[in-house]
């Protein structure tokens, strides 16, 4: 079994409560951090192990936390990224509901170290459950004196309140749960300036997501050095994949970065296969946002290399070939799937979920949907492809925050690789609408690097 | 002023306050240069950023760190650097980007030019004549809303809103006692009838000056004519509430509308009261200081529509000599 620091005592009954969770080394962190180090020494400690943004970017942490402005007389705070809404994302909310006193604790030495008096965990309106588990959670860490007043004895003040947002997914995106935190409309700022020197009521700002938060305690509690031994390079440490898709074996699964894909997919440690016998046909690894991937570029890096569940060894090969981690998302789909039909499905939920105050968005992502939903339903014509990624290119890089770019990589990566069978839904349109296009050759042996180049 | 930062654009170099925008210097050299502003408005804070018209290239960071800004930016809200090298109309990704933006902005407009009190001072449609690309490529149902009207005085058709927010920073900076003009999301948002609350207010009016498109008109405006009939004179008058200097726009004797004075970038010098505005249209209540210059790019000067020929380049000889390299090489093709 690979090594677990996340979620090694999911399975212990009664982990959610304070009792139990203190009874199997809960809480260790905060106590060796606020009585045996120094703020600095823990962002030392962070940026020692390498841990890097797990919400989506992969931004290092420690370095993130570095940047924070600390001017003499004003607040700084800490905000935890609870908002989850990526499609095919579900590890927040998976380790919320089951082990809420890991992000408690977590969010105490992480508020520790950036000297934030006040902190938030910012939670997406649908969790309700949630809420009420991480409020509990609240109660009974800070009647053990682990939040309020002196905590610990140390003289270190914190208070936690859960804000529960509205169901936007924009309000993932930092600015824009700023925004919404401050009780306004989740709109994203214009950067500069980031957080780190104005973020909530102007005063300096770290947002995090909460396995990064997580990911905290066992770098304090075992070291920052101990941590960067685990995993793979530059990804280190490990990571919650939430699996979903045509696997045996859905679900979250903590692995050690560096894990090959198909050891991920195939194993019976994690997802067991593809579900029904049936074939896989694409992946996309990183939540709804990252380019899609047949099954042979997901399997195989374009240099033959297995391709590793990390941020380098997922990017590799660029947007060409490549994809990313993302928040890590992994969404698999077999030689049953329609490509097509997946695309639109995700530009609906773009569209959807477009703030509307930049007009590339807003305008695309509509035009985007409406083009896909014609192909989709038999009545696409050849140039609606190349007008797909004409406007996904109109999009991409000229908007105020990155749901631009969320919502045309998706489509401009599924004409990429999987041109053909938009092409099929076009001139087969009536045959679209009764079957699939199947598993074509994207499992076949990859091309040559150069021909891959060509497409 | 030795603090003052150097920045080129387009070849052209200017020395500008620290912490200008890239577009502010642009106005400062004047011309061609300029990038077009369909959001930012320098009375109003917090505005721009939001169509994306403005987009320009970075090709210096500044002389400590001369790399190139990965994207395009918005160049009303990013500030200058030292030494910073900025194209606009040279730079032909810019020029694609911008087609892109103005088609897009385009697609839920219904270019209902013929009858909008707009036609002729709309900034959308001095864009699209320049940029536009001749058919659209968007084959559905524009979205349209019903016209309401936001008081007596002013009327809010939403159809035509490109969604630039300047009405509601007006609300939110001129007026009291209002609190948010959006509602809904993504393309489903609008502005909404909590406008009406502004309304009381004697500023209200100045959201149809700050309108760059016929969102929203000035339900007042007498005989609805179009504008290039009317002629524009600058007036003022011993105003309590405001400056009382406005442009008074006349056919024949009548005194049809009154607006603040606007400048070659569409903006007022000073927004007006709503007692300017509506209920002083009598060539009595004003002192005439005579006729108003309006910009000659605008279709109110030259009576017609005229294409600008892209790149703009070509037909200005300062930028032909700053640009000789480019240009020699673009003639050549
Ligand atoms: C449209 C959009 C939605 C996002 N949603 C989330 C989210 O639900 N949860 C999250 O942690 N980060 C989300 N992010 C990323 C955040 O902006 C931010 O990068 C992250 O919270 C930083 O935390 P990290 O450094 O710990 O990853 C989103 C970003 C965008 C552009
Ligand atoms: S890119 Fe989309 S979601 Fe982001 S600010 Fe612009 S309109 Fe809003
Ligand atoms: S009504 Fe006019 S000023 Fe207001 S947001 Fe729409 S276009 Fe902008
Ligand atoms: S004027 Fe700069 S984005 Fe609109």
């Amino acid at each position: 079994m690979a090594r677990k620091l996340l979620l090694e005592n999911i399975n212990v009954p009664g982990i959610h409560t304070f009792d139990v969770y203190r009874q199997h080394g809960g809480y260790r962190s905060v106590e060796k951090a606020l009585k045996t180090m120094t703020p600095d020494a823990v962002v030392e400690e962070v940026k020692t192990s390498g841990l890097r943004g797990r919400g989506g970017a992969g931004f290092p942490t420690g370095m993130k936390w570095s940047f924070l402005a600390k001017p003499e007389g004003i607040e700084r705070y800490l905000v935890c990224n609870a908002d989850e809404s990526e499609p095919g994302t579900f590890k927040d909310r998976y380790l919320m509901t089951h082990i809420p006193h890991l992000l408690i604790e977590g969010m105490i030495v992480s508020s520790f170290a950036l000297g934030a008096k006040t902190s938030y965990i910012y939670v997406r309106g649908e969790m309700m459950p949630q809420i009420r588990i991480l409020e509990r959670a609240i109660a009974e860490a800070k009647n053990a004196g682990f939040l309020g007043k002196n905590i610990l004895g140390s003289g270190y003040d914190l208070e936690l309140y859960v804000q529960p947002g509205g169901g936007a997914y924009i309000c993932g995106e930092e600015t824009a749960l700023i925004e919404s935190l401050e009780g306004k409309r989740g709109n994203p700022r214009i950067k500069p300036p980031f957080p780190a020197i104005s973020g909530v009521w102007a005063c300096p700002t770290v947002v995090n997501n909460v396995e990064t938060i997580a990911a905290v305690v066992p770098i304090i509690n075992d070291g920052g050095e101990e941590y960067s031994k685990v995993g793979n390079g530059r990804s280190t440490g490990t990571k919650l994949i939430s699996a979903s898709g045509n696997l045996n074996k859905p679900g979250v699964y903590e692995i050690e970065l560096g894990l090959p894909v198909e050891e991920f997919i195939y194993s019976e440690e994690y997802c067991g296969g593809i579900a029904n016998g049936k074939r896989l046909k694409a992946v996309v690894a990183g939540g709804s946002s990252v380019p899609i991937l047949p099954a042979n570029l997901i399997l195989k890096t374009i240099n033959g290399q297995p391709r590793l569940m990390s941020y380098e060894s997922l990017s590799d090969g660029g947007f060409q070939t490549g994809s990313m981690l993302g928040s890590g998302g992994f969404i698999a789909f077999d030689e049953d799937q329609c490509i097509v039909r997946n695309t639109w499905n995700f530009a609906r939920f773009y569209h959807h979920e477009s703030c509307g105050q930049c007009s590339p968005c807003r305008e695309g992502t509509g035009w985007m949907e409406k083009v896909l939903h014609n192909l989709e339903n038999g009545h696409g014509k050849m140039s609606d492809i190349d007008l797909l990624v004409d406007v996904s290119k109109k999009i991409e890089g000229n908007t105020i925050c990155p749901l631009g770019d969320a919502a045309a990589w998706p489509v401009a990566s599924a004409i990429r690789h999987f041109r053909d069978e938009f092409e099929w839904h076009i001139t087969n349109s009536k045959t679209a609408m009764e079957q699939n296009y199947g598993l074509a050759k994207y499992a076949d042996p990859l091309p040559k690097l150069e021909e891959a180049i060509q497409n | 002023m030795s603090d003052k930062v150097k920045v080129t654009i387009d070849g052209i170099t200017v020395e500008v306050e620290p912490g200008t925008s890239i577009l502010n210097a642009a106005r400062q050299i004047g011309g061609d240069i300029v990038p077009p502003a369909m959001c930012y408005y320098s009375k109003l804070e917090g505005s721009g950023g939001k169509c994306r018209t403005c987009l320009v290239k970075v090709s210096k960071g500044s002389e400590k760190d001369p790399r190139p800004m990965p994207k395009l930016v918005a160049s009303c809200r990013t500030g200058v650097m030292d030494g910073m090298e900025v194209q606009n109309i040279t730079s032909p990704e810019v020029i694609e980007a911008r087609k892109g933006v103005v088609e897009i902005l385009l697609i839920n407009h219904p270019l209902d030019c013929p009858v909008c009190d707009q036609a002729g001072e709309c900034h959308l449609q001095d864009l699209s004549y320049e940029h536009g690309v001749a058919d659209t490529r968007y084959e559905f149902d524009r979205r349209t809303f019903e016209k309401i009207d936001i008081g007596d005085k002013i009327q809010l058709h939403m159809t035509r809103c490109i969604l630039c927010y300047r009405c509601v920073y007006v609300a939110d900076q001129i007026t009291d006692n209002r609190v948010h003009g959006i509602l809904g999301r993504g393309d489903a948002s609008e502005i909404s009838t909590y406008i009406e609350k502004a309304i009381e207010n004697d500023f209200s009016g100045n959201v149809i000056d700050v309108c760059p498109v016929g969102a929203l008109t000035d339900k007042t405006f007498r005989f609805k004519n179009r504008v290039w009939f009317t002629k524009p004179v600058d007036a003022h008058r011993d105003c309590p509430k405001c400056k009382g200097k406005v442009t008074l726009w006349y056919k024949g004797e009548e005194v049809l509308r009154v607006t603040g004075r606007k400048d070659q970038y569409g903006e007022v010098e000073d927004f007006i009261c709503n007692t300017c505005r509506f209920d002083t249209k009598n060539t009595s209540d004003w002192v005439i200081e005579g006729p108003r210059h309006i910009s000659h790019t605008s279709v109110i000067s030259s009576n017609h529509y005229e294409m600008t020929l892209l790149p703009v380049i070509k037909e200005n000889p300062i930028l032909i000599e700053a640009n000789k390299i480019e240009f020699d090489r673009a003639t050549k093709v």
